[in-house]
């Protein structure tokens, strides 16, 4: 047996049960006396709902209870609430229409939830939903952004005038403006930020038991944050008080951000399994997925820069659409402001920002956080400006940067848009991103390429982020409903193992591996000899959940103050047995020693007088070895780094095809560089699919277009290429670990790299600018476009 | 109701279906075998990959009916009776190649197949190319090209000696 400690590239727990089928994912759970439920989603995007006529459904086989919106309704039951709330630059709160878990009066998407019908089997459940009878009345409908906020638009709820959610902003945009007025050059782009379905590949399922002894409820769902599911569907939705309610989120097939949400079919199966007594199962085809799982991104906005003659940025001026979908999901008001709008100046010195966000309300699908969540649009938007200022400047994109980088010895850095970022060193993530792409051997490929009738190209995209999520006052005062502390017990046993319960949650992400490997360095304990539990508000404290890359920064974080809280009590235990003064004792490796002395004892040793307490400072000691911490952040995290893509198109086709990407990020201190490497892959592949591939595709009344994997184009193995992925860390200042975190980084970095290489490879058609996906139909237009006017050249 | 008859993981058993039962259902939810998985209602996504009579089929894909008399493995039958993994499985941990794990019985029944049909060897485009049939929103298939490149050798070695 190796090291398996801090640093070591420890093979997964998790992996054996998951290899052999072993996994416990949500679906695999059934209730005793289980009932299934099948929810009747609206096929239209606007309609009002004259009546439901349930009786043919009530009366089909195998049916136990239709129940419709009136039902909740009537039972005083609560709309899904929104966790944060936004300011409008007047101060006064956004938009908050209300959101019923089941329809009442209106639809206003396509897949808004309007029935559901509870029945014996999954079949019969479905079979009599055809039989529901719903007057519909179709009302006008907006799909996209522009449609939404041109002038009589129709409204998606009434009173939302223009259907505007808030309109926000960050910076003076007097002092902004007057810097653009004296400024050498000023660019300007107008880009799409193009619309995505997560798609984890586990769809979502949700379990309502009702215990008739006890009165108690279970709910068992796909969350990424059982205890915010439990917080805000007990207190706001259903008002069952948290004493009587408990969360199970078991094995989770992946969530990207979409599972963190609160969503309606929970609180239907939990409230439906009361009224029928008995267990309530929902589980999710892949087309409910669709069009009821969040969606992510969704942007349009005209970024400008004012720069002086030698390229220095001198001020950043942007206005941004950003689409809520129908109504608010937990989370949304938050990510195209506080996690986009500050994080605006990048990796550069630009001393003055100005920002200017609308949000929108139409008839689709909530959109909220999907990995990187507003990360990836600032991203976005500031690498393909730098990209189009070489292009209109005749600046070099490379120089251009490394002259407006913040330097390595700048840090802490205050920019312009609120953030402190800690550390970083954006220089040598650059050199060694392109000494690890070969930069400089480009031309040639370029040219080899084009022997072979290809167009080949590079692009660079440097960045950095914000994860860690987050300190509570800062989001306090942002808005955020919730504190986003993290919290861990370290149950040391009789017998010296340990129990590690966290807030955390792993959906993908190897917490039982990693988290284990904190506890082996921390306190020597053997790595199998370490359980992590997680998902289960009946066994762990009160967490905040997994996204926005904070498990290891936040709740790494509070494992290392509870080991602390650990190591504390056992020197005094220790002191106590070997007669020596707590000040004496010095522990490593498991081990407590007195200071220059061979006197020892291991942590077994003082764990079992610790629960058998015979000879103990029973007097100044409270018996056991079971502590406590949470860990609330100072600060945000800021990794960042650069990524190169490079691709070669087919002229006759526009087809991509992507060669060679390489990432080098500054992710902190690395626990396992195996899961780190594994997180940085996956989320480059969903950047690749974000800037090639995928587009979630309404028509222009509403309808989802792109609602099956046959019309949303998913990365496939073939799609994506080998990666050479690599980190140069500087550490986290502010949390004891020094992490910053990484499962997002390769989603925010890597879509403008490939937009960058596109371009580039198309330098010769005269394109400034292409908006994601770059698919091949649109490339092959671009260049059959330009063909003719370059032949007459 | 109609009656099938089905081996699996070398255990016969015969149960009641509808016309309309996928051979995926049978599994997870009369036989309790959920290491199969259901993540598409279109046959596009490969979770639910088994074997029957060797070949990787999508279960989600036949009809109970149509598999009346067939010999099916399932993922929890890849590993040997006492709990030593297939090299495939055993590769697939090795080079990280999944993450929640969700994907990852499909990905294994589909690569066992693709392994034993190319005895000869598989490039790295093969493998991709291979993968056709399987989602994977996790790992960026990087870890699971690996995965496969490295378990080829292993099994053909042991299905030589
Ligand atoms: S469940 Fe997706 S292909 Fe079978
Ligand atoms: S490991 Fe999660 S989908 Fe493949």
């Amino acid at each position: 047996m190796g090291f398996e400690g801090i640093g070591a590239s420890v093979r997964r727990k998790e992996d054996v049960r998951f290899l052999s089928g072993k996994g416990n994912y949500t679906d695999d759970i059934d209730r005793p006396g289980q009932l299934y439920a099948y929810i009747k989603r609206a096929d239209r995007p606007h309609a009002k709902i004259g009546g439901i006529d349930t009786a043919a459904a009530s009366a089909a086989p195998g049916v136990v209870r239709v129940f419709t919106g009136a039902d909740m309704a009537a039972e005083n039951i609560g709309g899904i609430p929104c966790g944060w709330q936004l300011h409008n630059q007047d101060g006064s709160p956004m938009a908050e229409p209300p959101h019923p878990a089941l329809a009442v009066g209106k639809v206003r998407h396509v897949g808004d939830p309007v029935a559901v019908v509870i029945a014996a089997t999954k079949q019969q459940a479905k079979d009599a939903a055809e039989l529901l009878a719903i007057d519909y009345t179709d009302l006008p409908a907006v799909a996209n952004l522009k449609d939404a906020v041109a002038a009589g638009a129709a409204e998606v709820h009434d009173g939302v005038a223009g259907n505007i959610c808030y309109d926000w902003a960050i910076g003076d945009k007097a002092v902004v403006d007057g810097v653009f007025a004296g400024a050498k050059h000023v660019v300007k782009l107008d880009l799409v930020n193009n619309r995505l379905i997560p798609n984890a590949m586990e769809p979502r399922v949700a379990i309502g038991d009702y215990d008739t002894s006890s009165g108690d409820f279970t709910l068992y769902t796909t969350s990424q944050n059982p205890h915010v599911i439990r917080l805000l569907m007990g207190a706001f939705v259903l008002h069952i008080p948290e004493n009587k309610l408990r969360v199970v989120a078991p094995d989770v097939g992946g969530g990207f951000g979409s599972k963190i949400y609160h969503y309606a079919e929970e609180a239907i199966v939990t409230w439906a399994a009361g009224k029928v007594r008995r267990p309530v199962k929902w589980t999710a085809e892949r087309s409910e997925s669709f069009m009821s799982d969040a969606h992510g991104r969704d942007h349009v906005s005209t970024a400008e820069m004012a720069l002086d003659a030698e390229g220095h940025f001198l001020g950043l001026r942007i206005v941004t659409l950003a689409n809520m979908g129908a109504y608010l999901s937990t989370f949304a008001p938050a990510v195209p402001t506080y996690l986009y709008a500050t994080l605006l100046a990048g990796v550069y010195k630009t001393p003055v920002i100005y920002c200017n966000v609308k949000a929108v309300f139409t008839n689709t699908v909530p959109v909220d956080a999907y990995r990187g969540a507003g990360r990836p649009e600032a991203t976005y938007l500031l690498e393909r400006l730098i990209d189009v200022i070489a292009h209109d400047t005749g600046l070099d994109k490379i120089e251009l940067r490394r002259k407006n980088f913040i330097p390595a010895d700048a840090f802490p850095y205050q920019t312009p848009v609120a953030l402190e970022y800690d550390s970083g060193d954006y220089q040598t993530t650059l050199k060694v991103g392109l000494k690890n792409a070969g930069w400089d051997g480009f031309e040639a490929r370029r040219t080899e390429a084009r022997s072979r009738g290809k167009l080949r190209g590079i692009g660079i995209s440097t960045y950095v982020e914000a994860c860690g999520i987050a300190p509570s006052a800062v989001v306090g005062s942002l808005g955020a409903r919730a504190g986003l502390y993290e919290v861990a017990e370290i149950r040391v046993h009789p017998t010296g193992s340990v129990t590690v319960f966290t807030g955390t949650h792993s959906h993908g992400q190897g917490h039982e591996t990693t988290l284990a490997q904190l506890v082996v360095s921390q306190l020597g304990v053997p790595f199998d000899q370490v359980e992590v539990v997680h998902g289960d508000t009946a066994k762990i404290p009160f967490g905040m959940g997994t996204y926005g890359s904070r498990s290891l920064a936040v709740g790494g974080s509070a494992m290392v103050k509870a080991m602390d809280k650990v190591i504390a009590k056992g020197k005094k235990i220790a002191a106590h047995l070997m007669e020596a003064a707590v000040e004496d004792i010095e522990f490593k490796d498991n081990v407590f020693t007195v200071a220059g002395t061979d006197k020892s004892k291991t942590l077994t040793d003082i764990s079992l007088a610790a629960y058998v307490p015979h000879n103990y400072p029973i007097e100044e000691l409270e018996p056991g070895l079971d502590e406590t911490a949470f860990y609330d952040p100072k600060n945000f995290t800021f990794p960042g780094g650069c990524h190169i893509a490079e691709v070669e198109i087919d002229p006759e086709t526009g087809v991509v095809e992507m060669v060679n990407f390489t990432a080098v990020d500054d992710v902190g201190r690395v626990i396992n560089p195996m899961i780190v490497e594994g997180q940085v892959q996956g989320g480059v592949a969903q950047g690749i699919g974000q800037a090639l591939m995928e587009n979630c595709n309404y028509d222009q009344s509403g309808q989802l277009l792109s609602g099956s994997f046959m019309d949303y184009t998913m990365p496939r193995a073939n799609d994506i290429p080998n990666m050479s992925v690599a980190t140069e860390n500087t550490m986290c200042t502010h949390n004891p670990l020094g992490s910053k975190g990484c499962g997002e980084v390769g989603a925010i970095g890597s879509p403008p790299a490939v937009i960058n290489a596109v371009v580039d490879a198309l330098k010769d058609y005269g394109v400034r600018h292409l908006d994601m996906p770059a698919t091949g139909a649109k490339l092959w237009s671009i260049i059959q476009a330009a063909t003719p006017r370059m032949a007459a050249e | 109701m109609p009656r099938v008859t089905l081996t699996v993981n070398g255990k016969q058993h015969t149960v009641e279906v509808e016309g309309r039962t996928l051979l995926v259902e049978v599994l997870r939810e009369k036989l309790a075998l959920t290491g199969t998985h259901v993540g598409c209602d279109t046959s596009q996504c490969g979770a639910c990959v088994v074997h029957i009579d060797g070949i990787s089929v999508k279960s989600c894909t036949q009809l109970a009916l149509q598999a009346d008399g067939a010999n099916i493995l399932t993922i929890e039958g890849v590993a040997a009776a006492d709990g030593t993994l297939h090299p495939m499985q055993e590769m697939f941990r090795e080079h990280h190649a999944l993450q929640c794990g969700f994907c990852t019985p499909g990905m294994v029944m589909t690569a066992i197949d693709l392994v034993e049909s190319h005895p000869a060897g598989l490039s790295e485009k093969e493998i991709r190319e291979g993968l056709e049939g399987n989602l994977c929103r996790c790992t960026g298939y990087h870890n699971i090209v690996k995965a496969i490149a490295a378990a080829h050798p292993l099994m053909h070695a042991t299905a030589a000696e």
